[in-house]
């Protein structure tokens, strides 16, 4: 069978998907695809299980949030990285949900990867997946409130790493 | 005839007059045994200075404890998260009294670099310190001369302080 490539790829996209793929572009080698946010689940589960893609690696979901700079049409980002393990080409989606609307498919019915990978964007941006079988914070303590990578956060914090009492954590008679 | 040659007289040689406190003293700070908390960069250094070349066997502490009820020196190198940080005071509370603890490297002792909202601004609010080595990270010989600190403050203490408690 033919192996997959950039092009091949894209056309196929184009075909199966053609209005839904709101921009694509080839960065370094790499093919970068933006797609509407409530097709992502749909269009990665064609890349991974249509036999002429198959993508059958999720490298990383990451979250952006671009508060002020006007870079996206929406306020948060998401970013997901398929690769090919046969000849390790790669493919980056990208797409946009707004403040009002956190919401996405979950991947985790695809890539058992995604449990961990949602976990920490849901932690750091607050961007809760639909269908993830256990959605809580993944880095930070878990009775944590905020999400600090968004950019409003403060970067000192609000006072969380000045807030522990002192007593409790330090007092012979519990120990 | 006084006591004190009468006694010199019977016992002879095979008895040494001191002072409790510095007998102890001497013996405490004379076998130190460290419980490394290593979270960083920092440990690495602190690795090195239980190895060959630094070998700090010659100041008698090189029995690395990592069950922190049979150590009695709490060597914090490394920054400290603040989910980790219950789990650091937990473990010094574990600790059975006489204790010490040296904080070692910038992050340990303020959170040097990282002035984030994740990160303990300093252990010392927390656990109290005895000695702090600054350096990112700090040469292991700048290690040797805090634990001759902490020798130094062992010996100058008196048991009842410490019985009465700090």
């Amino acid at each position: 069978m033919q192996e997959p490539t950039n092009d091949m790829v894209l056309n196929l996209l184009q075909e199966t998907f053609n209005d839904r793929i709101l921009k694509t572009e080839v960065v370094r080698n790499q093919l970068q695809i933006e797609v509407i946010g409530t097709h992502v689940y749909e269009l990665i589960k064609f890349l991974k299980d249509d036999e002429r893609c198959d993508f059958s690696y999720l490298v990383d979901i990451g979250g952006v949030d671009f508060l002020k700079n006007g870079d996206g049409p929406e306020r948060f980002g998401v970013i997901y990285i398929l690769q090919n393990m046969n000849n390790y080409l790669r493919i980056i989606i990208r797409t946009y949900i707004s403040e009002e609307d956190l919401e996405i498919d979950s991947l985790t019915p695809l890539y058992l990867a995604a449990n961990w990978a949602e976990r920490e964007v849901y932690d750091m941006f607050g961007i809760s997946f639909k269908g993830h079988p256990d959605l809580r914070r993944i880095l930070m303590p878990d009775d944590y409130e905020g999400h600090p990578l968004r950019k409003d956060y403060p970067l000192q914090g609000r006072g969380e790493r000045e807030n522990f009492s002192r007593y409790e954590y330090y007092e012979p008679s519990k120990v | 005839m006084g006591l004190e040659t009468l006694l010199a007289e019977k016992l002879k040689d095979t008895v040494l007059l001191s002072k409790m406190d510095a007998v102890i003293n001497w013996g405490r700070s004379n076998s130190l045994w460290p419980a490394p908390f290593g979270t960083a960069c920092c440990a690495i250094e602190m690795m090195s200075l239980f190895a060959n070349k630094y070998d700090l066997a010659r100041f008698g502490a090189e029995v690395l404890r990592f069950s922190p009820r049979q150590a009695d020196l709490m060597l914090v190198s490394g920054r400290i998260s603040i989910k980790m940080m219950p789990v650091l005071s937990t473990i010094w509370r574990q600790m059975p009294e006489p204790k010490w603890c040296i904080s070692m490297g910038a992050c340990a002792c303020s959170g040097g670099m990282f002035n984030t909202y994740t990160l303990v601004q300093g252990v010392d609010q927390f656990i109290p310190v005895d000695v702090y080595i600054p350096g990112c990270p700090p040469r292991p010989e700048v290690v040797l001369d805090a634990l001759m600190e902490i020798q130094k403050k062992v010996r100058g203490e008196k048991l009842l302080d410490r019985l009465h408690g700090e």
